[in-house]
């Protein structure tokens, strides 16, 4: 009974990530495969890549893009073959194009912002009062009064 | 009977926290004395009334007591005693009950701690920390009751879900919770102060500890969760910029922003209006985190739609709150003078700049969670469900939206958009930390670190020539690491002022902890950062199918398969893997992967084999038997993989010897009532 628990469970358990017969000869290929099948997400599971992911269309997709790049593909060619079957929504580094430009540019505005309004509050307050540095004697006096 | 008394203590406390919360606000602002001394004994009846309420559910779970809808959902007879208690915030109403239990926790400590507070400031910190209260108690109550029975109860419960059972998971929570809810304190004081249209040094001093905790704990929270990532999916990640990770990462950002800005209101009187808008965001922060968490949302946006009741309590919870509290901060921000001017070139202005990178970086982390989701409501499809109505999408109905329906953001974005700011911060750290108060010299501060630049280099260059591949990720981890590490030991032999060697070394000791803290915590996240950058550089793997016997180099390591058999837990079964390390040829050790199923939950699970290591770990897992004979394997190699959480927990340390500094002593020592013991926690 429990060998037929092991092998329900095992059969309805998805494979196990990247398998040893996905792998390439080549292993310059097969390194640009995974590094391509990190940018790629598992279209049913919760935010993971294909290169992680256990789930069945995941290993289709990983043998696709190395039936891609065998056949010669560059790595962005790969990328819109994907792109094209299942979406944008499977590149989990979004694209630079439409609405997308306002979520790589979110982050240089704001900086620029909050430097900005850093720098100017730093400078109103600098320029407020005088205040006056230390010279080197009464530094030195300071550290004797503090008896160091 | 248990179970009702229970249920029956939460209820009174809901109601203790109302009374808490109306009669403490309403005596600060009419200054009727009577009135805010109720806070007090209020805040510890809470306490003791919660507690033994999540006593009482602990007691269900410990016994199995199969009528409660939550231990029928979560647990199991065979389940080891551990899990069985750890069940209890395994689950979302549970995890609500100690989410509240730690909330009244901290509202009891300010009570007890707060001697020293003056009458007004306490009560409105204690009023507002029971009207964060008594919203989590209505929500609770009213959306997710742990204490609900069922009619016919079932012989045997549906097993907590495997993956959480397990040390590092079962711990995680509690720490993560201490953290979110530690900055509960920071939002009480600020809103209190802001009511109160007055921030002093005093107030600094207040709020730094509080924050210094909950940062502390969610450090270690963090830490615990990242570890258990490591050892438990499978293939030794420890970061995915998943959204429930980044629900507890921009809170902790925020935090570290705070608990840095409230040194200047604290030394310098200055920063007050900005250290009062940090800790209300930072703790709205925790309010998003525990939406995202709790409500499903960024799974999907239509689970969410189809049972909206938590999601939007929670949503109406971080509203009030944050909305609230960012209304106040408006309308009275005005009034928080600074006093202590400072010139462009100061430890202040160092402090400030380290706001902006934490603060703007905490925002990426925020964009890129919920861009999705933006994109997700602005698309043509969606039909916004509001009020059981079905709604066009307005902004397509407008046609202001134009572009694809769904994306996803994930960690190449994150990388990209996030490592930079923490490049910076490594950067200016040890520089900005040896700058003087209100008006430094650059030169002055420049000057005794360049020995430690010069280091820095020369390794990140070492690491260079050592490596194989021209990646310069590892040699800029190293280069990062070196520099922030020596730059904190550099800050604390420059505190020992001037003289001989021996009387600086005899002075090192005599440091004030606050120092030692500083130092320690800033080599804590040198060292966690040179760890990423390494793991990540020089991380190596390999893929076969082997039979017993097979012997595999990788790296200056041999593995070989000594045999497979099967293993049997209490509620477990499955297959575990004997491998044999080598190192240079000579054995050093076993590691024992295992493939295992939970015949309850049916679910599978891989436990990783690892021989943990000073420099690197050996992590081994294992993979489905194949139709020709043999297991798939996998192997790696992980380099300094344990220093990101041992410089996590070297952050933490860091905290917790700054929380002793005699001054929070002192402080705490001038309380008019003498806390009788530390509680708990």
């Amino acid at each position: 009974m429990r060998r037929l628990v092991l092998i329900l469970c095992l059969l309805a358990s998805p494979l196990f990530a990247v398998q040893p017969d996905e792998v390439l000869d080549d292993p310059v290929l097969e390194e640009r495969a995974r590094a391509l099948s990190e940018g790629f997400r598992c279209p049913v599971c919760r935010n993971e890549s294909i290169d992680e992911s256990n789930a069945g269309i995941s290993r289709d997709m990983r043998l696709l893009v190395r039936e891609r790049l065998v056949a010669g593909d560059t790595d962005a060619e790969v990328t819109q073959y994907l792109v094209d079957r299942y979406g944008d929504y499977i590149l989990l580094n979004p694209t630079a194009e439409g609405a997308n430009i306002l979520l790589w540019l979110a982050a240089p505005l704001m900086l620029v912002l909050a430097g900005g309004v850093a720098v100017a509050s730093v400078r109103s307050r600098s320029r407020s009062k005088d205040v006056a540095a230390l010279s080197d004697e009464e530094q030195a006096r300071v550290e004797e009064l503090l008896g160091r | 009977m248990i179970t009702e008394l229970g249920h029956f203590a939460l209820i009174l406390a809901a109601l203790v926290a109302v009374a808490q919360m109306v009669v403490a606000l309403v005596g600060a602002h009419k200054g009727w004395r009577g009135w805010m001394a109720m806070a007090d004994p209020a805040a510890t009846v809470q306490l003791v009334l919660v507690a033994a309420s999540f006593a009482a559910l602990t007691y269900a779970f410990v016994v199995s007591d199969f009528s409660l809808r939550l231990v029928v959902a979560n647990s199991h007879s065979d389940k080891p005693m551990l899990y069985k208690v750890t069940g209890v915030w395994g689950n979302h109403e549970g995890s609500m009950l100690l989410w509240l239990l730690i909330l009244v926790l901290f509202g009891a400590c300010a009570s007890w701690f707060g001697g020293n507070l003056p009458a007004s400031l306490r009560a409105r910190v204690l009023g507002v920390q029971a009207a964060v209260s008594v919203a989590f108690f209505a929500f609770i109550l009213f959306t997710s009751n742990p204490f609900e029975r069922l009619e016919f109860p079932p012989f045997d419960g549906r097993d907590l879900n495997p993956l959480l059972q397990d040390p590092g998971l079962a711990f995680h929570p509690p720490f993560l919770y201490l953290g979110y809810v530690g900055l509960s304190m920071a939002y009480s004081f600020a809103i209190a102060a802001l009511l109160e249209g007055r921030v002093d040094a005093a107030w600094g001093r207040w709020v730094r500890p509080w924050t210094l905790a909950a940062w502390l704990f969610l450090t270690v929270g963090i830490a615990l969760g990242s570890w258990w990532a490591y050892y438990e999916l499978g293939w030794g990640g420890f970061w995915f910029w998943d959204p429930v990770e980044n629900a507890s990462f921009m809170p902790w950002l925020l935090a570290a922003a705070l608990l840095h800005s409230a040194i200047v209101v604290e030394k310098r009187e200055s920063l007050k209006a900005w250290t009062i808008l940090l800790a209300i965001l930072a703790f709205g922060f925790s309010l998003l985190g525990t939406f995202i968490v709790r409500s499903g949302v960024l799974t999907s946006v239509h689970a969410f739609a189809n049972d909206p009741e938590r999601g939007v309590f929670i949503l109406l919870i971080l509203a009030f709150f944050t909305g609230g509290g960012l209304a106040l901060f408006a309308w009275r921000a005005a009034a928080m003078e600074a006093k202590g001017v400072f010139g462009t070139v100061s430890r202040e202005t160092a402090l400030v700049a380290n706001n902006v990178l934490l603060a703007v970086s905490a925002f990426v982390v925020f964009i890129g969670t919920i861009w999705p989701l933006v994109i997700e409501l602005a698309s043509a499809q969606s039909r916004w469900v509001f009020a059981g109505g079905v709604f066009a999408n307005p902004f397509y109905a407008m046609g202001l939206f134009d572009g694809p329906e769904q994306v996803s953001v994930g960690p190449p974005f994150f990388d990209a958009a996030f490592t930079p700011f923490f490049v910076a911060l490594s950067l200016i750290l040890p520089v900005g930390a040896v700058l003087a108060w209100k008006r430094g010299s650059l030169a002055k501060a420049v000057k005794p670190m360049v020995p430690v630049a010069i280091l820095a280099v020369a390794l990140g260059g070492l690491a260079f020539a050592l490596q194989t591949g021209r990646s310069a990720l590892g040699p800029i981890g190293v280069i990062l690491g070196v520099w922030v590490v020596g730059g904190a030991l550099m800050d604390l032999w420059l505190r020992t002022g001037r003289g001989s060697v021996a009387s600086r070394l005899g002075r090192l000791r005599r440091l004030p902890r606050a120092d030692w803290g500083k130092a320690t915590a800033h080599a804590g996240m040198g060292i966690t950062v040179f760890a990423v950058a390494a793991l990540l550089a020089w991380e190596a793997e390999d893929i076969r199918v082997a039979q017993t016997g097979d012997r595999w180099q990788i790296g200056i390591h041999e593995i070989e398969l000594a045999g497979v058999r099967d293993v049997q837990g209490p509620n477990y079964f499955g297959e575990g893997a004997d491998l044999i390390v080598y190192r240079n040829g000579r054995e050093v050790g076993h590691v024992f992967p295992e493939k295992r199923i939970y015949p309850v939950a049916q679910m599978p699970t891989t436990e990783a084999g690892i021989r943990n290591g000073i420099l690197r770990d050996v992590y081994v897992t294992l993979g489905d038997p194949q139709e020709g004979g043999g297991w798939a394997v996998r192997t790696y190699i992980k380099p300094f993989a344990n220093w990101i959480w041992g410089g996590s927990i070297l952050m933490a340390i860091g905290g917790v010897i700054s929380l002793t500094d005699r001054r929070l002593r002192v402080a705490a020592g001038a309380a008019k009532r003498q806390p009788k013991a530390v509680p708990a926690e």
